[in-house]
Parts: structure tokens; C-alpha cells; sequence
């Protein structure tokens, strides 16, 4: 057996406690166990649901969700702030203090560092919290080394704006400070991805933008899949209905390369597509934590769970649910991570107090705007059948393809947002 | 007709036994929370266009859904989503948020058309929609204290033909005025 430095830094530190050493940069423990006690890693949109939920349905066990920002910036909707629709990202953030209140969820606001499968505690900014469960609701991180050049000063140059807060922000500033008959490249990675309509939906917040306000502007779509891997008959008719002449979307087009000296991206590291705003979208992974405690699989992205309690096929006791773990044919979104959040929360309470385990039912729905007014939407039932994940035959698809719906939608999409953040808040 | 493999177990508490693991079929509560990403958690809707389900009637939720599922009753969303479950399992989450306390809605009401609707309203609706909305009459939906867009959003619906009125509703709303109807919508909306 071969040991990675983490495992074997781990044995040095457990040799080291057992004879009586000092555990040198060992923290200290932040909050001592009494009782049973669930750490959740992550107030996002898995995190925050998963921690509500288990106290709605045992009070008995303590809740600690640990998230590194005293506050959470929605992606859904954050294409409407950059395309000017949205005057500020207000209607988009949330607090934990009810959580706290209406719940008793302990909040605590820290970076986790590591998390030690075998001790059940996990190590963070603050010290260290140990767990009967651990539920794991990090989103995802950026394989970086897949974009030659594209580092974290780049990504203030050419923002990615794929995690809600400043980089959406400055964003929407270059999109501003950008001159009428300028070009903006946007780069789409090849999937999985965190949600599948996104880039799409972008893009029509863009074109919207420029149409209004920069009309002789364009925005040059390089997409590394070989087509829009989302509702895309339903985006080419809004983007011809509306965006014509300003879309420019190029379908198998992987930027493997970025300068940013020059404000030009490489496509396949040969050829050069240069822009006055460039947003950046890269590959990505599960969220650094984790890929440090071991949790992703054989891809080395994405976490295999169990389909039904989200347990980690790689760690037991450990849950992994949202953008970072595989639930079959359900997308990375936030109303997945949502309905992942409440199947894991029922069965982690069923393991804790040695019940049986529920299968799952879920559900998603993603709203795309179009235009101010428009929407279109993806919809579907999932099920467990013989142990996997499954998308209810029969059941749930896209808009009608002659946008019949797409103003009502609109303004479904509007209470979608406002309850599942109420959801994930209060 | 054959019951999906989901409803059946449901509906007979038969375990899926799998190679997989041994787990229960989704419970009532399982199937319903999923519903409350875009309905509130246990169906208290914070989102004025979507329709609060915590304790409204559970007749007025089977018929609801079944009407989303053959597409007699039009819809966005909710065709494609109640096309995914079985018979039984709309029972189980009608009868799931039918059990939910009331959920207070927090909306801007005009106090006039309140007044106006309350004197309209035991002549007009009373026979069905019992005890100032607060109760419904075999499947007729409780509309006490719900989303005042909403209720005007299905009342467009209706008096464009694309939702079908019940009989007995058809009878006292054709002769009403515009107005008329807003005021009563304004009442059930502010019954707390
Ligand atoms: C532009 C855009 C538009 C989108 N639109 C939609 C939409 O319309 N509908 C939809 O359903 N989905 C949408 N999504 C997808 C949605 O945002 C994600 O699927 C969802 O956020 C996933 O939830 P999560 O809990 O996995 O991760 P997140 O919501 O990202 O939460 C992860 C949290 O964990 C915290 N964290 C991570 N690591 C640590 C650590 N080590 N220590 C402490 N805290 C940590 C982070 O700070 C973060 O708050 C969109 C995404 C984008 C980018």
C-alpha cells in the first residue's frame, strides 16, 4: 500500500498524540460533543437545507454548519444582475441568523481545512469539530491546471463569475466599461458542470444587455461540447428570435489557453479569439474539500454516493451531496442540491438513531431567462430503481417549443427564487 | 392497467428490496419535501405566483394534480412534474399538506375591496367555498389566507376559457363585473 502525504502526515500525527508528543499545529477543539451531532460542511444550497431539515426532523441532534462566508450570493439569478435586469445582488444573498434562531442550527463561520474520516472530526480556521456524521455541501472548484495561464490573478482580469458575489460583480462592470461595437468572448466547459442551462442563460442576459445598450457589440460564444447541452432547441429559437447578429455561438470549441496580456483566449492552444471582455468558465471539480479528504472517485472530480442516503462510496459516516457528488442523471443545480439536501437529511437522522433508510424522491426545475420577460424550463421526477437514480419515465421535460409559456414562466421564476432562498433562510 | 413500481409499493408498503441496500420507499413527507423548493418549506409559499399547499384540502390537491396529469387543467410546470407520480402517491402528498398548519401570507391587501368581497362573497361562493374560504366543499380548494396573485392569475385563466370553470362556479362568476371578482379575491386573501 502507498501512502499520499496527507495519509502520511495523518499516521506521523497520530504516532506523535499516542506517545504523549505535543500535537504540534494540532487545533484546538473548537466546540466539545455531548451528544449526537451532524457537522455540515457548506451553507449553500445543499448545506443550508441539510442542516434546517435534520433539526426539523430530530431535535435531538446537533447541527454545526460550517461555512467559511457570514453570508451566501445565489448563482441562480446572478445572470440577471450581469445582463442589468437586477440593479444589485441584494435580492440575491442570504443570512444564517434564523437558521440559528428558527431552528437552532449552530452557525459557525470557518474555512474547513481537513477533514479526518477515520477520527470523524474535521479541522478548521477556527479548531477542530468532531462528528457522528458529516454532510458535505461544498459546490465546486475550478480545475485550473485544464486553462494554461489561468490562475487567480487572470481570474480578475477574465472573471468567471461562476461562484455569485465580487467576481459577478466585476463582471458586470467590464460588460459596462466595455465601447459599443465591442466584443465579448464567454468559454463554456465541457460537461458535467455546475448547471447545464447556465452558460446559455448567460448569454442571453448578455445579448440582452448589448442589444439595449450596445447594439452594434457582439458576444462570441466558444462552447468545448459539440452543442448546447441544455433546452438547446428552445435557446437557438429565443437567441434568433431576439439576439440576432449578436450571438455568435461555435459549438466544439475548447479553450485550453489563456493570455492575458494580450485579452485573448487559445482554442485547442492554437487558435486565438481576442475580446474586450472575456468570461472565462472552466472546467470543474468538486469542491476543494473534498478532493483533499479523499471523497472524489476514480475521475478524480466528482464524489460517488450512495443514491439513496448520499453516504460517500470512498468514506463512511460522510455524506456528499449538491454540485460535488454523482446523483446519476440529476444536473448540478440548485434545486437538485436542494432535493438532495432533504433525501440525505432524511436518512442521515434514520442512521444516527439505527432506523431504516428511504428512498429517495427528488425533484428539479431550472428557469432560464431568455429575455427580461421570457423564461423557458427544464423539469423532472427522480426515483430509485435496484440502488440507482433514475429520471421517472414519462414525466417531466422542457417548455412547449414555440415559447406559448415563456411569459408566465417569467414570472414563476421569480417565486421559484424567492422560496427556496425563504427555504434556505429561514 | 398496471400500477408503476413506485405507487405499487407505496400503495401495498411493500419493501423494494434491492442488491444495493435495503431502504422503504419514499415516505409521504420524502415525496412532499421535495415539492417545497418551489411551493415553502411543508407548503408555506413565501413566492406570490405559486400557490400555498400547507393545509389546504386534500380532496382539492388529488384533483388538482390529477388534472395536471391529463392536462385538462393547464399548467407550466406542473404537467411535466405530476406525470411522475402515481395515484397513490398523490394521496400521500395531498394528505402530507393538508396536515400543515396554516401559513400566513404577508401581502398588501386594498381594505375597500375586502369589504366589498366579504358582503359578495356567503351569497355568491358560500355554498362551496365554506366558512370564508377557510374550507371547500368536496375537492373545492381552501382559499383562505393564499397569494392574492395567484388566485388572480387562475381567475384569468378561468374567464379566458383556458382553466375550465366547475358548473355551479361558471353560473354565479359569469354575470359578476371585473371588479366584483377582484373584490372577492382581495377577501380570501385577507383570511387569516
Ligand atoms: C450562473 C449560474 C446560474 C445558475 N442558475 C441556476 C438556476 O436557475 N437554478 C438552479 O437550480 N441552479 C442554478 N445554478 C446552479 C447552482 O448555483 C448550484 O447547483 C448550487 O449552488 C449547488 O449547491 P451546493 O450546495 O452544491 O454548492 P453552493 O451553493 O456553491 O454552496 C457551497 C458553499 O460551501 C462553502 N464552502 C466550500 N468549501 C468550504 C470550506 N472548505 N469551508 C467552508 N465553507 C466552504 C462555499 O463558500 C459555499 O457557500 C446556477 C449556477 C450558476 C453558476
Amino acid at each position: 500500500m502507498t501512502l499520499d502525504r496527507r495519509s502520511f502526515l495523518k499516521l506521523v500525527g497520530a504516532g506523535a498524540g499516542a506517545a504523549g508528543l505535543p500535537l504540534i499545529g494540532r487545533a484546538a477543539e473548537l466546540m466539545p460533543k455531548a451528544g449526537k451531532r451532524v457537522v455540515v460542511i457548506g451553507g449553500g444550497y445543499g448545506g443550508t437545507i441539510a442542516a434546517k431539515y435534520i433539526r426539523m426532523m430530530d431535535k435531538s441532534i446537533e447541527v454545526v454548519m460550517i461555512e467559511r462566508n457570514d453570508h451566501f450570493v445565489s448563482c441562480p439569478f446572478s445572470n440577471l444582475y450581469i445582463g442589468g435586469i437586477l440593479k444589485d445582488l441584494n435580492p440575491l444573498t442570504i443570512k444564517y441568523d434564523k437558521l440559528a434562531s428558527n431552528h437552532g442550527v449552530k452557525v459557525v463561520q470557518a474555512e474547513v481545512t481537513a477533514i479526518d474520516p477515520a477520527a470523524k472530526v474535521v479541522t478548521t480556521s477556527k479548531g477542530t469539530v468532531s462528528y457522528d456524521r458529516l454532510v458535505v455541501s461544498p459546490g465546486i472548484d475550478f480545475r485550473l491546471d485544464e486553462v494554461k495561464g489561468y490562475d487567480a490573478a487572470a481570474m480578475e482580469k477574465m472573471p468567471h463569475a461562476w461562484k455569485a458575489g465580487p467576481q459577478t460583480v466585476l463582471l458586470r462592470k467590464q460588460l459596462e466599461a466595455m465601447k459599443d461595437g465591442g466584443t465579448m468572448v464567454m468559454s463554456v466547459p465541457l460537461a458535467p458542470y455546475r448547471c447545464p442551462p447556465g452558460p446559455y442563460e448567460r448569454a442571453s442576459m448578455v445579448a440582452h444587455y448589448l442589444k439595449k445598450n450596445k447594439p452594434k457589440s457582439k458576444l462570441v460564444v466558444l462552447d468545448a461540447n459539440p452543442d448546447i447541452t441544455s433546452k438547446g432547441p428552445l435557446f437557438k429559437k429565443g437567441w434568433k428570435d431576439n439576439y440576432e447578429g449578436i450571438i455568435d455561438y461555435r459549438p466544439a470549441k475548447k479553450v485550453t489557453e489563456v493570455n492575458v496580456q494580450a485579452m485573448a483566449v487559445l482554442v485547442e492552444g492554437l487558435e486565438e479569439v481576442k475580446g474586450d471582455v472575456i468570461n472565462l468558465i472552466p472546467p470543474q471539480r468538486a469542491g476543494q474539500i473534498a478532493v483533499a479528504a479523499g471523497l472524489v472517485g476514480d475521475d478524480k472530480k466528482w464524489c460517488p454516493v450512495n443514491q439513496t442516503t448520499f453516504e460517500s462510496t470512498k468514506h463512511a459516516g460522510i455524506h456528499v451531496i449538491g454540485d460535488a457528488c454523482v446523483a446519476g442523471p440529476m444536473p448540478k443545480s440548485g434545486y437538485s442540491a436542494n432535493s438532495e439536501a432533504k433525501v440525505c437529511a432524511a436518512n442521515v437522522v434514520a442512521l444516527i438513531n439505527g432506523k431504516e433508510t428511504t428512498d429517495l424522491s427528488g425533484i428539479n426545475t431550472c428557469y432560464s431567462y431568455i429575455t427580461d420577460k421570457d423564461a423557458i424550463s427544464v423539469a423532472a421526477v427522480y426515483a430509485v430503481k435496484e440502488g440507482k437514480i433514475i429520471a421517472v419515465p414519462n414525466s417531466g421535460g422542457v417548455s412547449p417549443a414555440d415559447y406559448s409559456a415563456s411569459k408566465l414562466e417569467a414570472i414563476y421564476a421569480q417565486s421559484w427564487l424567492k422560496n427556496i432562498l425563504t427555504e434556505m433562510s429561514t | 392497467m398496471m400500477m408503476k413500481w413506485r405507487g405499487w409499493a407505496l400503495a401495498t408498503g411493500v419493501l423494494a428490496i434491492s442488491a444495493m441496500a435495503q431502504a422503504a420507499p419514499p415516505s409521504a413527507a420524502m415525496l412532499s419535501n421535495a415539492c417545497a423548493g418551489c411551493h415553502g418549506t411543508n407548503g408555506g409559499s413565501a413566492g406570490p405566483s405559486m400557490p400555498t399547499l400547507a393545509s389546504q384540502s386534500k380532496e382539492a390537491i388529488e384533483a388538482a394534480m390529477k388534472k395536471f396529469k391529463s392536462g385538462e387543467r393547464p399548467s407550466t410546470i406542473m404537467g411535466r412534474l405530476a406525470k411522475g407520480y402515481s395515484d397513490a402517491e398523490i394521496t400521500a402528498m395531498a394528505e402530507f399538506f393538508s396536515k400543515q398548519k396554516l401559513h400566513p401570507t404577508n401581502q398588501t391587501l386594498d381594505k375597500a375591496k375586502i369589504a366589498k368581497g366579504a358582503s359578495l362573497q356567503e351569497s355568491n361562493c358560500g355554498r362551496c367555498h365554506i366558512e370564508d374560504g377557510k374550507e371547500g366543499k368536496d375537492d373545492t380548494p381552501v382559499m383562505a389566507s393564499q397569494w392574492l396573485p395567484y388566485m388572480q392569475m387562475q381567475m384569468t385563466d378561468y374567464l379566458s376559457g383556458k382553466r375550465k370553470m366547475p358548473e355551479k362556479m361558471k353560473e354565479k362568476v359569469d354575470p359578476m363585473s371585473k371588479e366584483d371578482l377582484e373584490a372577492l379575491l382581495h377577501f380570501y386573501a385577507s383570511v387569516k
